[in-house]
């Protein structure tokens, strides 16, 4: 490993042009094409409102919530420090139990790799598990170009590859899809269905049952992600809803898992936080129906051939920056997006990337970079938030989102050369260091008053202002800063007159006092 | 040429020499170690089961194949499968066919069924959860999963309080799998809906005194 | 309590009267209210944007303005400016500034209060001695939320006004979509959160909207006056400054 003898390098990012980690457009101009269109808002509010109601309820049932993020947010911290050990454990630990374990670079690597392994088998189609691995780099695509068919086999994820559409989020990657519009995908795409079927979300799940199960019975090849991957013991975890999973996982003679490297966990005990945190912030169930845990081959049971690919793709280079690095703690439960009030409105295809919502767009631009190419839509990932802070608290491994996201918006300004916008930055800041100057540009933002209506208020600005002024009013600037009264005899008066009521009008001092009185407030009103 | 696995291991080293991070202490604050009484762990487990639509019977152990046979007749099982191992006199009460399952029947096979009828290794009755190991009376993987309707022993000896206690109970080598309810989704308007391509039906037996 | 008070660079030149109802009301209360005039700007609108280089100097001004040992503590009516002083002023002095002003930011990030933080946990008070006859909803803003952890601090201090009929906001924790140069940056985005809070405020049929950061305030004032709704908007502080002496004349849809 010659890289050890010299001075560490930057790790690179996913390759440009690989795999799904970057949209056509910046997300505002992304973003305005789903603003326009109503069902999906109104799909994603129905959704993401209900998701929330039922996180909220199983995560506040059980009195150590906050424990165990805690204890989920220390695994993880400490999993990214010991990550080459660990790495190296897991891979002794399934090779002994069986398994082969393969190491990809990248995407392109990584594709590469199950291809080959697919091929081996003398099979032409694969059966998949839901794996944002696998989307992010982009593996159906590679599999359909050399001739190779792959099947998924999650609801969400056969909706969307029957639809030929793109996954819209983490968890369920159809929400954006009402019953309607799925009840007509599957008229449309499935060979065979009912004609009668109706938008009944039970019968919906039954036409996909009907039409998977030959698949699951006879495919020879399964391609996975993994949760977990265990490097104490080598065992690996999925974890799932419908049991196309245990289908994949254990009916067919080869199974491919490819698994991010961040993915790893020390120890087999502590899936006792994350079998915990995981199913309670994603589904809002205080299980998942079905979980499978297995350690390399078991003769007599399952998949007889068993690989492992370990993927690198822009994560070393996450790993890389102190603060960054915490978005490679993230489970992919999609509590973020769930709560995020712009994921809300926009969906996820504003994106861009496999990964939506807030996670996204802080693991994107790291994984991928925001400077691959000029005007590259992942630099504009990092400002796709207000900073309400929602999805912090909603985190099961307290990954500080919004942290990050100023950050990034750091690194991403430090590293571009000089823009209006920088310039305007330091003329503030230049004017605001300066109280002398700071009180004659106050002063001169009093001339607003001169464009204000005669109601007082400013209803159009020029660019860059104008996105701000096609949907809001502005109130005229005051004809005297805060300042300048404090400073004049009026503002003196009135101080004064404020300390002499102080005497005159007695004034709960404490709490207590406080409490007694609106607790007499409260009788009086009966 | 530097193999893919000594240049990812060495980006990592980079990265970590980049960016070091201090020594984490991982506070394992949360509960563990819980131990609830019989009749609780009883009323939690089979709550939380219910809630998930699974069918839950309460019996003694000298009552299992009662409930058995009565649980498969209900569903109109005429053919079921078993693994290797399973306790013979739980099908005494039960009149139709038995398939012993082996390692070589294939997996189509399996879906001509009607149910299964298996035991399991641990409970966890704070998510109502049932761990099944693959150990004697529990059978492949396979098995218990491709028949529509699941009939599954669970004894409330092994029924733990909560996921860490159950947990600690699991021998991780052995493939593991957790069941919570029958196979469900949330994909069409995060609604969920029970029955999708695993067992339809999960029929739970909980022996009292076993 | 010597308290020195930080008008905050939006509050001193657009939103004056909220400053100035800051400074009545802890006078009222028996304070003495200082107003260091070096002071500018916390800095955030810079940091949040990802400009941090450039806001040392602010950084230092205010570290320096409130710095002195006789001002016990500081407030600003604003929950995000002190979400700003208190989290991220050192995160920009460890970066591009020195231990020494490390080590100021430090010594004024402890004694930096949001309004609503300073009476009831500094000051112990919950009833202000206000008087407000109208009907008022409330929208938690998400930096007091979220960033400083104000909790129903401010619901306290309006459930003991006089007279004000207080009604709860449907949806009231969501964003109203603001969060600085991100309604500019995304305005159809922002906007599309602003008209779900409009709505939401509407449908309480309350006279006025209140809240403790007047950057939230004029983006909601700026939509419902769009709509040309009759909801006005408040500061908290001004409600609780308001007495049956000196009450506030809802005149002007100002913050």
């Amino acid at each position: 490993m010659s890289t050890f003898l010299g001075m560490p390098a930057p790790p690179p990012r996913s390759p440009y042009g690989t795999g799904n980690l970057r949209g056509d457009h910046s997300f505002p101009r992304a973003a305005h094409d789903e603003l326009g269109n109503d069902q999906l808002r109104r799909n994603l509010g129905r959704a993401t409102g209900t998701i929330r109601a039922k996180r909220l309820s199983v995560t506040g049932e059980i009195p150590d919530w906050e424990a165990l993020r805690d204890a989920g947010s220390a695994i993880k911290t400490d999993t990214m420090n010991r990550l080459p050990e660990l790495l190296e454990q897991l891979e002794h630990k399934v090779a002994e139990r069986g398994g082969t374990v393969h190491w990809a670079r990248d995407a392109a690597e990584a594709n590469a790799i199950v291809a080959r392994l697919v091929r081996a088998t003398g099979s032409d189609e694969v059966i998949k598990v839901k794996s944002m691995a696998t989307q992010e780099i982009g593996l159906n695509e590679h599999l359909e170009s050399v001739g190779i068919t792959p099947y998924e086999t999650d609801l969400a994820e056969l909706i969307v590859q029957l639809a030929d559409d793109k996954p819209s989020h983490i968890l369920v990657p159809a929400i954006h899809r009402n019953r309607d519009e799925i009840r007509r995908i599957f008229l449309d795409h499935i060979p065979g269905v009912d004609p009668d079927l109706d938008n009944v979300p039970a019968h919906l799940a039954a036409a996909a049952r009907g039409y998977l199960r030959e698949k699951f019975l006879t495919a020879k090849v399964a391609v996975s992600g993994a949760n977990f991957g265990i490097a104490e013991t080598g065992t690996l975890a999925v974890v799932e809803s419908e049991g196309n999973g245990r289908m994949c996982l254990t009916l067919p003679d080869t199974l491919i898992t490819v698994m991010g490297i961040e993915k790893v966990l020390p120890r087999y005990q502590d899936l006792e936080v994350f079998l915990q945190l995981l199913p309670r912030s994603s589904t809002g169930e205080r299980m998942n129906p079905y979980t499978s845990l297995w350690t390399g081959v078991t003769p007599g049971d399952g998949p007889q051939d068993f690989h492992l690919v370990l993927l690198d793709n822009g994560r070393t280079a996450a790993l890389a920056d102190a603060i960054g690095r915490t978005a490679l703690n993230c489970i992919r439960c999609s509590a973020c997006l769930n709560v995020c009030p712009v994921y809300e409105r926009t969906g996820g295809h504003a994106y861009g990337s496999t990964y939506p919502g807030p996670i996204g767009a802080v693991l994107t631009p790291q994984l991928a970079g925001m400077h691959a190419a000029k005007d590259d839509p992942n630099s504009s990932l990092p400002y796709a938030s207000s900073l309400c802070g929602a999805c912090f608290d909603a985190c099961p491994v307290k990954i500080d989102i919004p942290s990050l996201l100023v950050e990034l918006r750091r690194q991403h300004t430090e590293q571009t050369g000089v823009t209006p916008e920088k310039l305007a930055m330091k003329a503030a800041a230049a004017v605001m260091r300066r109280p002398g100057l700071y009180t004659a540009a106050q002063k001169a933002s009093a001339l607003g008053r001169v464009v204000a209506g005669r109601d007082g208020t400013i209803s159009r600005l020029p660019p860059p202002l104008s996105g701000w002024s096609d949907s809001r009013d502005t109130a005229a600037p005051p004809r005297e800063t805060f300042r300048s009264w404090f400073a004049s005899d009026e503002g003196r008066a009135a101080l004064r007159s404020a300390a002499s009521e102080q005497n005159s009008d007695r004034i709960g001092e404490n709490g207590e006092q406080a409490e007694r009185n609106s607790a007499h407030n409260g009788e009086d009103a009966t | 040429m530097t193999s893919a696995r000594d240049t990812v291991l060495g980006r990592i080293h980079d990265a970590l020499v980049l960016a070091p991070t201090p020594t984490v202490v991982v506070p394992r604050a949360y509960r563990t170690g819980r131990a609830l009484p019989d009749d609780a762990r009883l009323d939690l487990f089979t709550d939380r089961l219910l809630d998930y639509k699974a069918r839950v019977h309460r019996c003694t152990a000298d009552r299992t194949a009662e409930v058995i046979g009565e649980a498969l007749e209900g569903h109109g099982a005429r053919l079921i499968g078993v693994p290797t191992g399973l306790d013979a006199r739980w099908l005494t009460a039960y009149d139709g066919e038995v398939r012993e399952d082996h390692p070589d029947v294939p997996p189509a096979q399996l879906d001509t069924l009607d149910a299964v009828v298996t035991a399991s290794a641990v409970g966890c009755a704070e998510t109502g959860t049932i761990f099944l190991d693959g150990s004697p009376g529990q059978g492949r993987r396979a098995l218990s999963l491709v028949p529509d309707l699941h009939v599954c022993v669970v004894d409330l000896s092994t029924v733990e309080a909560g996921v860490p206690e159950a947990v600690a109970r699991l021998v991780p080598e052995r493939p593991t799998t957790l069941i919570s309810g029958p196979s469900a989704t949330s994909d069409i308007e995060l609604e969920r809906v029970e029955g999708v391509h695993g067992p339809r039906t999960l029929v739970v037996v909980i022996r009292t005194d076993a | 309590m010597r308290i020195g008070l930080f008008a905050t660079c939006l509050g001193d030149t657009l939103f004056p009267d909220a400053v100035k109802a800051t400074a009545i009301l802890l006078t009222r209360l028996g304070h003495d209210v200082v107003f260091p005039p070096e002071q500018t700007c916390c800095g955030q609108m810079h940091i949040n944007t990802g400009y941090q280089r450039e806001p040392v100097p602010l950084v230092r001004n205010f570290a320096d303005g409130f710095g002195d040992a006789s001002i016990e503590a500081v407030v600003m009516p604003s929950g995000s400016c002190a979400g700003s002083v208190r989290r991220q002023h050192r995160i920009v002095a460890d970066r591009y500034g020195d231990a020494a002003l490390r080590a100021g930011v430090d010594a004024v990030a402890e004694k930096t209060y949001e309004l609503s933080e300073l009476l009831v946990d500094v000051l112990g008070v919950t009833r202000v001695g206000a008087y407000f006859p109208h009907r008022v909803t409330y929208h938690p803003t998400c930096h007091s939320l979220r960033m400083l952890r104000v909790g129903d601090k401010p619901l306290q201090l309006l459930r003991a006004v006089e007279g004000i009929d207080l009604v709860e906001l449907p949806g009231a924790d969501s964003c109203c979509g603001f969060g600085g140069t991100f309604a500019l940056k995304n305005a159809e985005t922002s906007t599309a959160m602003l008209h779900d809070k409009t709505d939401n405020i509407t449908a309480t049929g309350a006279e006025v909207c209140t809240a403790g950061d007047s950057s939230c305030l004029m983006h909601i004032a700026g939509g419902l006056s769009r709509i040309r709704s009759g909801t006005r908007t408040l500061h908290l502080a001004r409600i609780l400054a308001a007495t049956r002496t000196t009450p506030d004349v809802l005149t002007e849809a100002s913050v």
